[in-house]
């Protein structure tokens, strides 16, 4: 019943949307004009409309988005490299938002000013080098320390010395994350996905050695101002490890580890007092991975190193959870 | 070929060879698939602003299966993602965009009667036609259409037990774009070879309209890269269908360990953006090209800085095929690698601005006659300029880390790929609807069109950056699993707002099209003063294009305002006047 009724008002309003354009032509007809030639009037009325939508409403609109909706941008980086990455978003964002308010009240101006009459003529202007030379060396002169700045902030991501970081392993499958320290001896057991197994989520070989002190955790403590190290694996298929807040993200492959070296700079406490109560640090997925991606999370959590150390001496060793059960 | 037989409702609306109508045939299949798309986009839109509310549309569409209670399933949502941006991509943009233009403008510009093999033409539009019936059947399979995502990464695109759109809607959707790719190589080689062959006495290629240089180099992109997403297809059917591990390895699913050893995902995503960034390219030169026209007829000047504008869709073209890396930035590629595509990347945006600037050169001291495809074509302008200046950012490796895969990723490549080739593709319909149907298309409804589609599509699109920006992931089923995100909702609200009202206008579009298809007021043989050969056919469209012998070029093809010319147009046919300098 829904659906016929639904079909006729489509029907109807086909009808009378045809009605209405008939009526339009035969009006035109009647007054010996051509319904669909382009008048001065049409010229007059668009070029004020492109100045006023292309120019005014829609510009206005990105200052208001800005405004009102700028406070929904994450907070400034808790992590040393993250704050590098905020530098340069603050300057590329500069230079693109200069560019922006540049041309765009250009494009609406010239459209204003340079609609057309019926007597006048335009300009005839096919080429000048020396203008398209000036337009193809400027914005190569403002790449030029974009790019090259850009690279080195990547370098530096890329290429941060990890000899001491603390070994956190991240495993991720359908649908949580689970992690691993690497112990006292900061070295991670071999794992193999084949010895995936009851208790043994990871799959660590329990034959090696330095797997014996690898803590299993469903949530991962970092001391503050102490560089990590995060390994990354997955057990399925591919998910990301994105924490947002720390400006990490990296791939997890099935078949290969990944990884990113990163240090964060505030505790989770101190993101509380800055960003309210319900702030928590959090590790999320952004590798489309199945039905529940959208749901799966773990927590961080930053802390001075006593906070750390009380949290960690609560945590089992591979060694006691596995083979001595 | 000039010769008329007899032709009969088959060879003529169906089995045609006539370039003509296999342009019409893409384009009336590709606006069949874009509100088929643009209905998905709605439909998840729904869910995104209202998250695990009840929508009877929800039902009405997909079902008490995969809307219980009319709320959409989070695999149904997933599967809509991935066919929206299939069909859209594909079907609309690619297939739709340059089917039609390629097909429709190439012999009509270039002087000649048909395609160089009208047969293959026909050939290409049938294998699109069957990829489409397989799409769309995919949607009806117990299991689900695709849901892996448009670039299907394995494993997730190969293990039925990961998704169930990876079933059998996996394997259609992979039986399709095989088809798809066969219609695209016979089509891109007859483009190639028609152009390179086939211009009419005097068409030099430094005569060439810019609509054909793009397409050309179009073709030749579609030529170079298509098979290899053939041959990443084929490896995935054989890892899917015949157990071997070119892109599986280690992997436990549903607790069963798979025997697969050795293989590599990120494998796929090489072969796969080899493919993807030129395609990105294959969408928007073609809109490039025909804004180029349209808005030099409408501004009745010569398109400013011709040359570069070849120069710079050449230069486009050619950095396309060394920057899909920029995909893969996270992916635990060597960042040596990363780096190089970032230098690569960034260079894009010289020929680019080259290009925004030389339009801008174009509308100063115009006479601007706005047709509603005027209108789109500096909707274009507005779109490119928006969607490659925040390309910058993610484009540069180190920003990338923590919008990659954000909505600011989302906003980006629909203003700067959909928006502005849906406007390219808009432009050139309205533009060369008097040729194709000899009638022309209403013009208070195309305004209306214009405008409420340009404000609802940045009122779409551009608040998605501020959702990027806040660290929102895409193919977010709901955001309320994450209280950082609980802000987002009223943004959301407002895109979903835009995102109806942008699409139900597009119905109204489709109306006047079919409308002024049979109640049109008539067409004049050249109703826009436009200097390109295709404006010399009569208004009757005959198979041959010209009843007569083909005209002749004498001169490029932007003589508008021309001084001591006797009109403000110059068509490029008329020979050079004693003591005229050719531009």
């Amino acid at each position: 019943m829904m659906s016929i009724l639904v079909g006729l008002i489509i029907l109807l309003s086909v009808i009378v949307l045809v009605q209405i354009l008939r009526v339009n032509e035969l009006v035109s007809e009647v007054k010996d004009q051509d319904a669909n030639e382009i008048t001065d009037k049409d010229n007059n009325i668009q070029g004020i409309l492109t100045f006023a939508v292309f120019g005014v409403l829609f510009l206005g609109f990105v200052l208001w988005q800005f405004k009102y909706w700028g406070v929904h941008i994450l907070p400034p980086a808790s992590s040393l490299h993250g704050a590098t990455i905020d530098t340069l978003m603050n300057f590329t964002m500069g230079v693109i938002l200069f560019v922006f308010f540049l041309t765009q009240p250009i494009l609406a101006w010239f459209a204003y000013k340079y609609r057309g009459r019926k007597n006048t003529v335009a300009y005839f202007y096919p080429h000048n080098n020396k203008l398209e030379v000036i337009w193809t060396v400027v914005p190569t002169l403002v790449l030029t320390p974009l790019i090259i700045y850009g690279l080195n902030v990547w370098n530096d991501i890329t290429g941060v010395d990890t000899t001491n970081s603390k070994i956190i392993e991240l495993y991720a499958k359908q649908f949580n994350w689970t992690a691993r320290y690497a112990g006292d001896d900061n070295t991670l057991g071999q794992a193999n996905y084949k010895l995936v197994e009851g208790l043994n989520v990871l799959g660590v070989d329990m034959d090696d050695d330095s797997a014996q002190d690898d803590i299993v955790t469903r949530e991962v403590h970092l001391v503050v101002n102490e560089p990590v190290l995060l390994k990354m694996r997955s057990q399925d298929v591919i998910h990301s490890a994105f924490l947002p807040h720390f400006r990490v993200q990296m791939n997890c492959v099935p078949g290969m580890t990944t990884q990113f070296g990163f240090t964060p700079t505030q505790t989770t406490a101190e993101m509380k007092e800055q960003e309210g109560e319900d702030f928590e640090f959090v590790l999320l997925c952004n590798k489309i991975c199945g039905a529940a991606h959208y749901n799966m999370k773990m927590k961080f959590i930053v802390e001075t190193q006593e906070e750390y150390n009380a949290w960690m001496a609560s945590q089992e060793t591979l060694k006691n959870t596995l083979t001595l059960n | 070929m000039s010769e008329h037989h007899k032709e009969t409702f088959l060879t003529k609306y169906v089995f045609s060879l006539d370039h003509k109508m296999i342009a019409k045939q893409f384009l009336i299949t590709g606006m069949f698939m874009g509100v088929i798309g643009m209905l998905m986009s709605i439909l998840f839109r729904l869910q995104l602003s209202n998250p695990g509310e009840s929508f009877a549309v929800l039902e009405f569409f997909l079902g008490e299966k995969w809307a219980p209670g009319g709320v959409l399933d989070p695999n149904i949502y997933l599967a809509l993602v991935t066919m929206h941006g299939t069909i859209l991509i594909f079907w609309v943009l690619t297939a739709g965009l340059t089917g039609t233009f390629a097909n429709f403008l190439i012999p009509l510009q270039i002087g000649a009667r048909d395609m160089a093999s009208g047969f293959m033409n026909m050939l290409s539009y049938w294998f699109f036609f069957a990829a489409t019936i397989v799409l769309l059947y995919s949607l009806f399979v117990e299991s689900g259409p695709a849901a892996a995502g448009w670039t299907i990464y394995p494993p997730l695109s190969a293990l039925p037990q990961a998704i169930p759109g990876s079933g059998l809607g996996q394997d259609l959707w992979l039986i399709a774009i095989t088809l798809f790719v066969v219609s695209s190589l016979l089509g891109g080689l007859n483009y190639i070879v028609t152009i390179l062959n086939m211009r009419t006495k005097g068409m030099t290629m430094s005569r060439l309209p810019l609509t054909i240089w793009a397409l050309l180099i179009v073709a030749i992109l579609g030529v170079l890269s298509f098979p290899v997403l053939l041959s990443c297809a084929l490896l995935l059917i054989f890892d899917r269908s015949f157990g071997t591990s070119f892109y599986l390895s280690d992997i436990i699913i549903n607790g069963e360990a798979l025997h697969n050893t050795g293989g590599s995902p990120i494998l796929f995503e090489h072969l796969f953006w080899f493919l993807g960034h030129p395609e990105v390219y294959i969408i928007l030169l073609p809109a490039l090209g025909i804004v180029s026209e349209v808005i030099s007829v409408n501004s009745r000047k010569p398109i400013f800085g011709y040359k570069a504008m070849v120069g710079a869709l050449i230069l486009i073209a050619f950095l396309s095929f060394v920057v899909w890396g920029h995909h893969m930035f996270i992916t635990g590629m060597d960042p040596f690698l990363g780096s190089v595509f970032t230098f690569t990347t960034l260079l894009i945006a010289i020929p680019s601005a080259v290009k925004v600037f030389n339009y801008l050169a174009t509308l100063w001291r115009a006479n601007i006659r706005f047709t509603p495809a005027m209108l789109f074509a500096i909707g274009f302008v507005s779109t490119f300029i928006t969607g490659g200046l925040t390309g910058i950012i993610l484009g540069d490796s180190a920003l990338d880390i923590n919008v990659h895969d954000t909505y600011f990723v989302v906003g980006h490549f629909h203003i700067v790929m959909g928006l502005s080739a849906i406007y390219g593709m808009l432009a050139g319909v309205y533009h060369w609807f008097p040729k194709m149907y000899g009638r022309m298309m209403n013009k208070k409804l195309g305004y209306f069109h214009f405008w409420v589609t340009f404000i609802s599509a940045y009122g779409v699109f551009f608040p998605m950056h501020f959702l990027g920006l806040a660290g929102l992931p895409r193919r977010y089923y709901t955001n309320s699993a994450f209280p950082m995100f609980d802000g987002l909702s009223d943004i959301n609200e407002v895109i979903t707002f835009f995102a109806i009202i942008g699409g139900l206008v597009q119905l109204l579009f489709i109306f006047n099209f079919f409308y002024s298809i049979f109640k049109g007021t008539k067409a004049t043989e050249n109703p826009w003063g436009s200097n390109t050969l295709e404006w010399t056919t009569p208004v009757e469209r005959i198979h041959g294009n010209w009843p007569g012998e083909i005209p002749t070029v004498e001169r490029w093809a932007y003589d508008y305002s021309k001084p001591g010319a006797d009109q403000d147009f110059v068509p490029q046919n008329v020979p050079l006047k004693e003591g005229e300098t050719e531009h």
